[in-house]
């Protein structure tokens, strides 16, 4: 018997389906697609775990990974609250986790961090955790890194040996649940077995120790990828009277690399173009020390990790009506929040005690009332004032910046390329 | 390892388990082994079911293992102090084992005995109505090397109300076999009919027509189907199976016999919560019975019928409550949802059709097959048809259960369970709803608030932040990992919460919640993560003037203590 067509319609258009196929395979049949993350080929049962592709089917919310298509199907894929649902799944899983993607050896090849640009992700809403998940490193072939792992499952149903046994598998459960290996099993594998699983795996979470890092950054598979062109970009409506007067625009770094300065000087040329309509005061590129009057933006870099941040920040957010968070150190903290998943006692053993650079005659805990203090942790400058737009990138693009802060100070309302939206 | 001759050996990897598990204590590595070896699966996939358990244990405990119910109920009833009485009678800390290794401490989830609350297990057996006075004597006689069954308390059954104003379904008079008597005299069509026409719903708290499921498990054709009886009621504050199971553990079986005839099932499970071990016996002795007395095994009543049950005990988790993950949980896995792909109707216990209902839903079938459709289909409102078991607890004069008639106002049932002093109750559970004053003339019904069965009361004197701290660490502590938004939303939430209650959120950082909420409830796999945040959503709506009162008018950041930890470590070396 033939199988049997039915119609369905997605987003309001009309398709026709095979009966029994399931809605991701038919949606992509008809070129529309279906954000997925857990999904990587038809299963079953499928893995049903990430929920990233949540849809509407009839008027209620489903997974287009576990549904089947039948005839009247009637499916919304991109209507506001749909978008929002799965925006907001991954933005938990950023924020559960600990994805550092500039340290990653994933990036650019990294599923979540793709979802993240598709999504127009600027900021996690969730506050993230910073716990410690300690890293795997007891197989001789495989290094498990729990801070990446989302716990799609793809590992546990697909890495068996060949006599179908389990490599890896659930442990525990609910927020503690991680996922285990087997060593016996996991020498039982090959080293090409073991490189695929590095491949299944859509994080940096299964890497293949000395295999991961093959290709250099520029040429991986989401960096060359041009299939999504823009991302929405969000709507900031400041009521600045648009008078003709210069704009005032101040800066800061704090803890970060100065690499988000760096990327915002290489407007390049473009500076000339911007002096003409802003004017700078408190900022390293004018190395004005102190706000000599009230600015119309202020442009933040880097997290707080210290007293001084503190100040700084509490400063800007009152002498800046619109304050704008620059780069991943200052959305949610970053490189220097890697710091976050240790007691800050370790850290500063580490640095200052233990490190094979500290001399034995200068082993000493920094401390004068005049050097700023460190913070518990490093925080998101969200964390501790109003932040009115998110710029991400690590660093952010260059016209991504400009773009962004155009928009902010004249009301351009341009969207933001794929490719200036990179966040490694 | 005696369950070795039984067919589909992993089916079977609980009840292993379970042996280590009573004969010392925990489950050791070289027990894993020899499962790992005898199973033909790897060590980790044994672990991670292991680890999947909360009565599961992996490192050796005492001799004695206390598991302290931490139940909202509990904590209003003296959690705290019975808490503090257990550490110090015993020397252990909660979480761990004495030094001597007599005793060790856990705290759990709701154990059913909300209506004797403070209760513990202590090896399974239920002490109930704790005071620090009775764990002095509790721990002292076993210190001593007293006999532990000697001091369990029997567990009363306060049966409080069986609809008087009019007459009881549930708890009327029993007679033994009738239900299974008038099943075997009709043909199996006929059956799901008068169930159908009975209007009876899933009483679980899914409310699904019991008929229609059996009829589309009996179209499937497959040889083998199975009937679950599902007794893994872990909603905290219900404890209605507990009751009925003790008291007419009989009806059960002749309900579950009447749905393996209807849909031509040879096989029914009872899976029953290990928190209600000290019911085991009476179950097994009831089948034992039955087959004596041939309601169960071959030619049930002289008819070419076969019906076999077995009891399968649980290990400690409220997500098996949900069928799927329960069939997950028989057959020997991690109880986590399936992707509903396939209903248990269709492919369910081993991918064989499979109905699984409520034990109060088989006790209403065994009723309509003794008294008819319409003694039950009369009773209750257009939408809810018969009556429904209500466990009541919390701060009322009498906590028990009360068998009420559909369509009673929530007011009606205050008055029953003589609760004065109202200030907040969650109906139908965490995952239920919240009611206040506002709702006392509502109607416990389809068409109005429907409730699967637990209620508990709160006066004003609770602390409404308690209450949500309790729900909220409920679910993170359940929620089995599978998806993300419950995973990671139940634990973001809680953490929200907490910030809340402390006084360092923001009015839009509490109104943040109902958003946060939406997606547990759009985006969830199953019925845990979709419901786990009705309570937060209901508090926020219901107590405007208690989250304005703790709401900061902007954001502002503690610094004194962040630097804290930097100031005691400078000030320390």
């Amino acid at each position: 018997m033939d199988p049997r067509t039915v119609k369905i319609k997605i987003d309001g258009k009309e398709f026709d389906a095979i009966e029994g196929q399931s809605l991701i395979e038919a949606a992509k049949n008809n070129g529309f697609y279906i954000p997925t993350l857990c999904h990587f080929k038809e299963i079953y049962p499928p893995l049903g775990t990430c929920r990233v592709c949540t849809v509407n089917i009839n008027g209620k919310p489903d997974t287009a990974c576990t549904r089947k298509v039948f005839d009247g199907m009637n499916v919304e894929v991109n209507t506001p609250e749909v978008l929002d649902n799965r925006k907001a799944i991954v933005e938990m899983l950023f924020a559960e986790g600990n994805h550092y993607c500039p340290a990653c050896a994933k990036s650019g090849d990294c599923e979540l961090q793709r979802k993240g640009y598709e999504m127009g992700i600027s900021s996690s809403r969730f506050p993230h955790l910073f716990e410690e998940r300690p890293r795997d490193f007891k197989d001789d072939r495989i290094f498990l890194e729990h801070n990446r792992c989302i716990l799609c499952k793809r590992c546990v149903h697909e890495v068996k040996t060949n006599n179908g046994e389990n490599v890896f598998y659930f442990q525990n459960r609910g927020h503690n649940m991680r996922v285990g290996m087997d060593y016996e099993k996991a020498k039982e594998l090959t080293d090409e077995q073991v490189l695929d699983a590095a491949k299944l795996c859509p994080v940096g979470a299964i890497i293949a120790k000395g295999k991961c890092t093959a290709k250099p950054f520029g040429d991986r598979k989401f960096d060359i990828d041009k299939q999504i062109k823009w991302i929405p970009s969000e709507d900031l409506k400041l009521d600045i009277p648009k008078d003709g007067k210069k704009k005032i625009v101040a800066t800061t770094s704090l803890a970060g690399c100065f690499g988000c300065h760096m990327s915002l000087l290489d407007i390049d040329l473009g500076i000339l173009d911007i002096l003409e309509l802003v004017e700078f005061n408190k900022s390293p590129l004018t190395d004005i020390k102190n706000f000599t009057k009230q600015c119309d933006i202020g442009i933040i870099e880097g997290g707080v990790a210290n007293s001084e941040n503190f100040e700084v920040l509490k400063e800007f957010r009152k002498k800046c009506k619109i304050v704008v968070a620059l780069g991943e150190c200052s959305v949610w903290g970053g490189m220097p929040a890697m710091r976050n998943t240790l007691p800050l006692k370790d850290c500063l053993e580490e640095a200052y005690l233990n490190s094979i650079s500290s001399e034995n005659d200068e082993k000493v805990i920094p401390y004068h009332e005049d050097i700023p203090k460190l913070l518990n942790k490093v925080y998101a400058v969200s964390d501790i004032i109003k932040i009115d737009y998110f710029i991400p990138g690590c660093p952010p693009n260059a016209d991504h910046i400009w773009k962004a802060v155009k928009n902010i100070l004249f009301g351009a309302g341009e969207k933001v390329a794929y490719e200036e939206f990179k966040y490694d | 390892m005696k369950y070795y001759s039984v067919k589909n050996e992993r089916t079977q990897l609980l009840n292993y388990l379970w042996d280590f598990q009573k004969e010392k204590g925990y489950i050791s590595d070289s027990d894993i082994r020899a499962l790992s070896k005898e199973l033909g699966i790897s060590r980790i996939e044994i672990e991670g079911v292991i680890s999947f358990y909360h009565f599961f244990k992996r490192k050796p405990v005492g001799k004695y293992t206390i598991y302290l119910n931490n139940s909202m109920i509990s904590e209003i009833k003296g959690f705290r102090k019975i808490k503090k009485a257990l550490e110090k009678e015993t020397g252990a800390v909660f979480g761990g084992t004495d030094p001597t290794g007599t005793f060790s401490l856990f705290e759990t989830s709701c154990i059913g005995l909300s209506d004797q609350e403070p209760a513990a297990l202590i090896n399974f057996r239920p002490f109930t109505g704790l005071t620090p006075e009775k764990i002095k004597k509790i721990i002292s006689h076993l210190k001593s090397g007293g006999n532990i069954d000697k001091i369990k308390d029997e567990v009363k059954d306060f049966v409080r109300y069986k609809n008087d104003k009019g007459e009881p379904v549930i708890f009327g008079e029993y007679k033994e076999g009738e239900a299974v008597l008038n099943t075997v005299k009709k043909r199996p069509d006929e059956i799901i009919a008068e169930i159908k026409e009975s209007g009876l719903s899933g009483r679980g708290g899914a409310f699904f027509p019991t008929g229609l499921k059996w009829e589309f498990a009996k179209r499937n054709g497959s040889l083998q189907k199975y009937i679950i009886c599902n007794a893994d009621e872990g909603e905290p504050g219900t404890f209605k199976d507990r009751v009925l199971l003790n008291q007419i553990p009989g009806l059960v079986l002749e309900g579950m016999i009447t749905a393996g005839y209807a849909i031509g099932a040879t096989k029914g499970i009872i899976y029953l919560r290990a928190e209600y071990f000290f019911l085991k016996e009476k179950i097994k002795q009831t089948i034992n019975r039955f087959y004596e007395i041939g309601l169960l095994g071959q030619n049930i009543l002289g008819k070419n019928f076969d019906f076999d049950i077995e009891v399968m005990s649980g290990a400690g988790a409220y997500v098996c409550g949900e069928e799927t993950s329960l069939i997950e949980s028989l057959e020997g896995k991690r109880g986590g949802p399936r992707t509903k792909v396939y209903f248990p109707v269709e492919k369910g216990y081993l991918e064989k059709p499979t109905v699984v209902n409520n034990v109060e839903t088989f006790t209403a079938v065994a009723r309509i097959m003794e008294k008819g459709s319409d003694f039950f289909g009369k009773k209750g409102t257009d939408k809810t048809k018969g009556t429904k078991l209500l466990s009541i607890s919390g701060d009322c004069k009498k906590p028990g259960i009360y068998e009420i008639e559909w369509g009673i106002t929530v007011k009606e049932m205050l008055d029953l369970c003589e609760a004065s002093d109202v200030n907040y109750i969650q109906f139908s559970g965490p995952s239920g709803t919240v009611l206040t004053e506002k709702d006392f003339n509502r109607k416990i019904c389809g068409e109005d608030l429907i409730c699967g069965g637990s209620i508990m009361i709160f006066n004003s004197k609770r602390d409404v932040f308690d209450i949500l701290t309790n729900f909220s660490n409920f679910f993170i502590a359940e929620s089995c990992g599978l998806c993300t938004p419950c995973r990671a939303g139940n634990y973001l939430i809680g953490k929200r919460l907490e910030k809340i209650k402390n006084g360092e959120a923001t009015f839009e950082e509490i109104e943040e919640l109902k958003s946060w909420a939406k997606v547990l409830r759009d985006t969830s796999r199953c019925g845990l993560g979709k419901t786990s945040t009705n309570f937060i959503v209901d508090t926020v709506n219901k107590f405007p003037e208690l989250f304005k009162k703790k709401a900061l008018k902007e954001k502002e950041f503690n610094l004194e203590a962040a630097l804290n930890d930097y100031y005691d470590y400078v000030k320390n070396n």
